[in-house]
């Protein structure tokens, strides 16, 4: 009775717009079948994510999409330990894996297992951190963002606004790109920039860090966080501590996009990790089917783009996709 | 069934033979046994790549590096006691020795045993602590937990000027200090790291002191009635010193391996291990209110541990269910541990 009822009422009350049965016709236009007739060739790739990470699942989509395309079996695993992420590149080169993606943020403990990987014989692409070492390592190419360089641009884009003393807030303890892009930061900025350690695991805990902070210094007129999900806490922080602050962010998800539309958020500085997924595996194929090797020995940069409030509207789509 | 032969009336019970397959049946580790062969079966069937020897060296190390911290820390939760530190501490240890020789230009060996002194320090200021206050060892290690979490932090970027440390691969004793404590032995080729002997070896001593020694038979005492172990002579707070001290020597050779395998030591590691260990005690027949369980166990537990961790990779499943499987399996292990200690006592 209680089922009629419901089907009667869901079937009355349709949506036009938006729910589920948009997701589904998108998710329609979207399924794709191999593009190519290579062999199905199994690639891996481990990263340095820890477990629920939005950035990572973007790149995790970026990659599967090219998979499909590239007719590839494509396996992913992350562990935020060094000594666990190399155990699982160990893991793929047990299963003699046809190729090979890892981040290198914390490039010692990957040194040896990167190097057992390319020995074997297993063609290795580096994304998204360790443009530094990619190369010494053996891997092919690297691809994504330069930290430094795009800390630079953070500093450059402060200085436009006429920011005077900015905040950066590090939300992962151990990771040298994210020291780099502070750094870099600093170097660019004309004002000064104090560094912010929170704990990324704990969303309250940024949100009271950030606000305690903001409380303490009300001179402060800019926050960087360094990953979108933390751009929000911040904007709370802000609200709370009743801060003039403008918030700024690395990285893009559906709220930064948002938050950019609606100016709560000033500017956004995109990696595009769709891309970083995607071209590893397309490089991949490449060098599979036909020895090509793209960024003659440079890494390849995937970013930074820097995305104000003019461009979040073209993007808003996208992002709500989970692919921006 | 029934072991005995002799009337009970005539015969003090305690004196009374049992026969092996009881002996084998009240064994703390005998349900982990069995849950070890489920999972390797069950992924013997399930991921092709699973049964290569080069997947076993890779299983067996990750088994290993967590077996290393699981035997002392079995031995603890015998004794009654937990150790919330125990995973920041490997953390910490491996600091030590790396600052310390990059700082002094000291030979390698140098920090390693400033901080092979240093952890014990540590271990023995939880002991210290413990028995001086009379607190819970779950409220005095997590607060050491909290502390050592800052200080990692804190003075390693005070002293490098970043969360991580500097190199030292180029210093003196490097390369012996890597031997001993990272080195990798390839047997009929497939690659066994060294950890594997050390954590076998811990295994093999801690069983030893818990089985055949005087000290063995305190851990067993203070772990199943302090006040009791106290009242007939036995050194509680010596041997809960000790417990602390040994889960501190483990956590320096792990700190040791993870420093000479990869040269650079992050300062925000090892949170939430210490609750790794703990599950692998357990699965392994410890239990949680002490005087009950064995160092074999822990072993088979950071096995199983091992198996699953690494098998849910060559399975090439989605690792987004990867903690989910864990709990279910710490649920089931400790559930037929808990049967199979019913079934070797209704059949006394």
């Amino acid at each position: 009775m209680g089922a009629v009822l419901a089907v009667v009422l869901a079937a009355a009350g349709c949506s036009s717009t938006g729910g589920k049965r948009a997701e589904e016709r998108a998710a329609e236009a979207a399924e794709g079948r191999a593009a190519v007739n290579t062999p199905r060739w199994t690639f891996a790739m481990v990263t340095h994510s820890g477990d629920g990470d939005t950035f990572w699942d973007i790149v995790q989509k970026g990659a599967e999409q090219a998979a499909v395309k590239d007719n590839i079996n494509f396996l992913y695993s992350h562990n935020d330990e060094g000594n666990q992420q190399a155990q699982l590149v160990q893991t793929a080169i047990d299963k003699k894996v046809d190729g090979l993606i890892v981040s290198l943020a914390k490039p010692d403990a990957m040194k040896a297992v990167v190097a057992k990987a390319v020995k074997a014989g297993i063609p290795v692409v580096t994304v998204n951190s360790g443009s530094a070492e990619s190369k010494e390592f053996g891997a092919l190419t690297h691809i994504g963002q330069d930290e430094s360089i795009a800390g630079e641009a953070v500093g450059d884009e402060l200085n436009e606004r006429g920011r005077k003393k900015a905040l950066c807030v590090l939300h992962e303890q151990g990771n040298v790109g994210h020291e780099q892009r502070c750094a870099g930061a600093k170097k660019t900025f004309d004002g000064t920039m104090q560094n912010l350690y929170v704990d990324g695991t704990n969303m309250p805990d940024v949100t009271a860090s950030i606000e305690a902070k903001l409380q303490s210094d009300k001179s402060i007129d800019a926050v960087v966080t360094l990953g979108a999900p933390f751009a929000d806490a911040a904007v709370q922080a802000k609200q709370t501590a009743g801060s003039k602050a403008e918030i700024n962010t690395f990285d893009l998800n559906a709220k930064v996009a948002t938050g950019l539309q609606t100016e709560k958020l000033g500017f956004a500085v995109d990696q595009q990790p769709y891309l970083q997924g995607y071209q590893a595996v397309d490089l991949l194929w490449l060098y599979r089917s036909n020895l090509n090797v793209l960024g003659g020995g440079q890494p390849v940069l995937t970013g930074p783009q820097i995305i104000t409030a003019d461009d979040a509207d073209a993007l808003a789509d996208y992002t709500k996709r989970g692919t921006r | 069934m029934s072991g005995s032969t002799a009337a009970p009336d005539r015969l003090d019970e305690r004196l009374v033979p049992t026969s092996p397959l009881r002996k084998l049946l009240g064994r703390p580790e005998l349900g982990s046994v069995v849950g070890a062969v489920a999972v390797f079966l069950f992924f013997a069937f399930v991921a092709d790549s699973f049964l290569q020897a080069s997947s076993f060296g890779t299983v067996l190390y990750a088994a290993s590096v967590l077996g290393i911290m699981a035997a002392p820390v079995a031995l603890l939760m015998i004794g009654g006691e937990f150790d919330l530190s125990a995973g920041v501490l490997v953390t910490s240890s491996a600091l030590i020795s790396s600052m310390f020789s990059y700082q002094m230009t000291a030979n390698v060996w140098v920090g390693v045993l400033v901080s092979l002194l240093v952890t014990l320090a540590i271990g023995a200021f939880n002991g210290f602590m413990l028995t001086r206050t009379k607190l819970p060892s779950f409220i005095i290690t997590l607060g050491t937990f909290l502390m050592l979490t800052g200080l990692n932090l804190g003075f390693t970027k005070l002293i490098s000027g970043t969360v991580s440390t500097k190199a030292i691969g180029d210093m003196e004793g490097f390369e012996s200090a890597r031997a001993l404590f990272a080195s990798t032995l390839t047997l009929g080729g497939v690659e066994f790291k060294v950890t594997i002997l050390w954590w076998l070896a811990l295994v093999a001593l801690a069983t030893w002191i818990l089985l055949r020694t005087r000290f063995g038979n305190w851990i067993f005492a203070v772990g199943g009635e302090a006040d009791a172990a106290r009242a007939v002579g036995v050194p509680v707070v010596r041997t809960k010193i000790g417990l602390y001290l040994g889960v501190a020597f483990a956590a320096w050779i792990s700190g040791q391996h993870l420093l000479f395998s990869y040269d650079v030591v992050q300062s925000g590691e090892g949170v939430g291990n210490e609750l790794t260990y703990i599950i692998a005690a357990v699965i392994g027949g410890c239990l949680i209110t002490g005087g009950y369980g064995s160092a074999i166990g822990s072993a088979v537990g950071a096995f199983i541990f091992g198996m699953t961790s690494k098998g849910i990779v060559y399975a090439e499943w989605n690792p987004d269910w990867f903690k989910f499987f864990l709990g279910a399996m710490l649920l089931l292990a400790t559930l037929l541990n808990a049967w199979v200690r019913k079934r070797a006592e209704a059949t006394t």
